[in-house]
């Protein structure tokens, strides 16, 4: 069915965790509520990488058929 | 719990979860020509996407609020739901079941049912299915409803009518592969929009061994934190070990059931039930792109579905240990009381005297109190003043009752800051809304081509029925809503979903178990079988109770035979009961009647009959025997890694 489901996914976790990083990385505060942890920019960089890995998934993916592998 | 307000990177995060998912749908829409890919994906979608998508669709309000709340209620037990219950049938389904379901080409269970029966069966089937997706779909918009409600002060209506609006929008245009697309992003989001809070509030319990050690004081005295009433005591493990408090029996685990029950009922009746029959699920190993694509489907959910007790149950576990730490500042959130009634109460802790003052409060807030907080409340506000904030916090924590479904969101509102907390949110509405579209899509299919097709509008050109599915796509949201609003009257919504599932397909499993595997099963034996098998447990219900509930809508409205200690004994024993009065009572009537089918008719549909698949071109690790018993092995392991 036409649509590679890993370009939704790859675009919103990417677009989402980048900018939960940089709330994260900009916003001053002794994160009290989340335990002292910088938990959005923990959390923002995490869901960065898998949004990128599943964008390469489907750059790979349409690349043809997997050859060599 | 006071309404939060949401952050504009809150906002920003939903809005683009809500953007794609409707982008999906509209991406899809120019592939939707025919009714069949409207409704089935036309069989097309790769595995991996499948297998999530099973998984998914059943991951709404009974997995995240349901499971979170018997984590509270009942501790690591409740993982028997997966482990005893899920895991094993999913592998059954797999390996041996899905072959005929993929094979027959039937388009839903159904029809299937009418390939190997008769039509008396299927709209039998058809029927109860169609009423039980209804349901399903509106406990779990009544469930987000409440959540928007409570949570960010959203009216109750508007918040139903708005999120049922988006599934509406997805649904309609891309059809079952919308709906599946949106499922895998629901799972993404979902785990990933979970885990961290699970993590945080694993942190502040003070890890895991911490917790169990918690949990040990809440089990031996669980009516300090109002679990259970006062005087009912259990061994310490009894809500950190899976099995040793079930083996004891029923007076001495939470969940009130004995290893019979939880085997037999849960294991097999309800879990083979549910996962082996239910075309919700079914559905999406269906639209699978091949027959062993179809049959490795429910084995690539099992992976995920076996470690998905640590993001669900776990934050229930966390809730508990944590209510039982003072320092912690954190309860179980009681039930939702109004303004109004927190204000009449308000009053009342200033001006009543100490004799009236646990009876007078108690009416103000209309719930159970525990009378020492409020004695000690009332005393501390006449030794100094209180503020009004103290005093409802106050009143808050002496409320001697439990809203379990608010564990997980009170969970959120705790440990997630902005940004943090639009992600939590955005995964549980996720979760919500594809439950409701899951049910909607499984709904359409069974409605059009099983209902309508069969009974009303016969023959007509495949335009017609592709219309059709979309006009009942929009009915079924409707009569969601409607079902959202009879929802409202539950507290715990699991215990209602067993329910329903207990009367519905129970019956079933046993009626497509013989279907299955036994050729000499007829049309008549698989229809009074089914039938009985409902009406049975129907009678079953309406004559039994569990202890503490008042006979009525929890059942013993006829009379009152047998008490079981829980909602959730009474749950298993009717599926149990069901089941064999419907396995009984078919092989009964195939024995006494002929079968209307061939050998030739039952080609495909019947094990005996159906010529083995071999898959030697395949690569051992997609053998569906190998996985599944790879599965059965890792899911023994965590059976007795908690025992």
């Amino acid at each position: 069915m036409g649509l590679d489901i890993r370009w939704p996914i790859g675009l919103m976790f990417t677009l989402i965790g980048a900018l939960l990083a940089i709330s994260g990385a900009v916003t001053k505060s002794d994160h009290a509520i989340s335990l002292g942890v910088n938990i959005n920019l923990v959390w923002g960089l995490v869901l960065l990488v898998f949004g990128v890995l599943m964008l390469l998934g489907a750059i790979m993916g349409n690349s043809g058929p997997p050859a060599g592998k | 719990m006071q309404p939060i307000h949401l952050a504009g990177i809150d906002y920003t995060i939903l809005l683009a979860y809500v953007a794609f998912v409707i982008g999906i749908g509209w991406t899809l829409a120019r592939y939707m020509k025919t009714s069949s890919d409207f409704l089935t994906s036309a069989r097309s979608i790769p595995t991996w996407v499948t297998g999530l998508a099973f998984i998914s669709a059943n991951l709404g309000a009974l997995e995240l609020v349901g499971m979170g709340a018997s984590g509270a209620k009942y501790g690591i037990s409740t993982a028997h739901f997966y482990w005893v219950g899920a895991i094993p049938a999913m592998v059954f389904l797999g390996v041996f079941m899905m072959p005929f379901y993929y094979g027959s080409k039937a388009r839903s269970v159904p029809e299937y049912l009418k390939m190997r029966f008769d039509e008396r069966v299927r709209g039998l089937n058809a029927f109860a299915f169609a009423v039980m997706t209804i349901f399903a779909s509106g406990i779990s918009m009544n469930a987000l409803a409440k959540l928007l409600n409570s949570l960010l002060g959203w009216d109750y209506n508007f918040g139903l009518f708005v999120c049922s609006g988006v599934v509406l929008l997805y649904v309609l245009k891309g059809g079952l592969t919308s709906a599946i697309y949106t499922e895998v992003l629901q799972f993404f989001m979902i785990v990933l929009g979970f885990a961290p809070v699970v993590w945080l509030g694993l942190k502040d319990v003070g890890g895991w061994h911490a917790m169990t050690t918690t949990l040990q004081s809440v089990a031996v005295n669980p009516s300090t934190i109002y679990i259970k009433d006062a005087g009912i005591s259990y061994a310490p493990n009894a809500w950190t070990s899976a099995w040793t408090p079930v083996l004891a029996g029923p007076a001495h685990n939470p969940l009130g059931v004995d290893w019979f029950a939880m085997i037999f009922g849960l294991g097999f009746v309800l879990s083979f039930g549910y996962w082996c029959t239910n075309f919700l699920v079914v559905q999406r190993a269906m639209a699978a792109k091949n027959m062993t694509a179809a049959r490795n489907t429910p084995l690539v959910a099992a992976v995920p579905k076996m470690f998905f007790p640590f993001l669900v149950i776990v934050p229930g576990m966390i809730a508990a240990a944590l209510t039982t730490l003072p320092d912690k500042g954190y309860r179980i959130p009681p039930p939702i009381i109004s303004q109004a009634n927190y204000d009449k109460a308000i009053a009342d802790v200033k001006s009543v005297n100490a004799a009236d003052a646990v009876k007078t409060i108690g009416d103000d807030l209309g719930k159970k109190v525990d009378s020492g907080k409020i004695l000690s409340l009332v005393a501390a506000n006449a030794a100094s003043k209180l503020s009004d904030d103290q005093i409802k916090q106050g009143l808050y924590n002496s409320v001697a009752e439990n809203d379990y479904d608010g564990v997980i969101l009170s969970l959120v509102k705790k440990y997630c800051p902005p940004g943090l907390l639009g992600l939590a949110l955005t995964a549980l509405l996720a979760s919500f809304m594809s439950g409701m579209a899951g049910n909607v899509t499984a709904f359409n299919t069974v409605f059009t081509y099983d209902i309508y097709q069969a009974y009303f509008v016969k023959g007509r050109s495949d335009h017609h029925y592709f219309i059709t599915g979309k006009v009942i796509t929009v009915v079924g949201i409707l009569l969601s809503i409607g079902a959202a609003y009879f929802a409202s009257m539950y507290n715990n919504c699991l215990d209602i979903i067993q329910l329903v599932f207990g009367f519905v397909n129970a019956p079933i499993f046993a009626t497509m178990l013989l279907g299955m595997f036994w050729k000499r099963t007829t049309g008549t034996g698989a229809f009074f079988g089914l039938l009985g098998g409902i009406l049975s447990s129907t009678l079953f219900h309406a004559m039994t109770i569990a202890q503490g509930n008042a006979p009525g809508i929890k059942g013993g409205y006829l009379e009152v035979d047998k008490i079981f200690p829980s909602e959730m004994a009474q749950n298993f024993w009717l599926a149990a009961f069901a089941f064999i009065v419907c396995f009984t009572l078919t092989v009964v009537l195939s024995l006494a009647t002929k079968s209307q089918k061939t050998d030739a008719d039952l080609k495909g549909l019947v094990y005996s009959l159906t010529p083995k698949i071999v898959d030697n071109n395949v690569p051992v690790y997609q053998k569906p025997a190998v996985v599944g018993i790879v599965l059965l092995i890792v899911c023994v392991i965590l059976n007795a890694i908690f025992w």
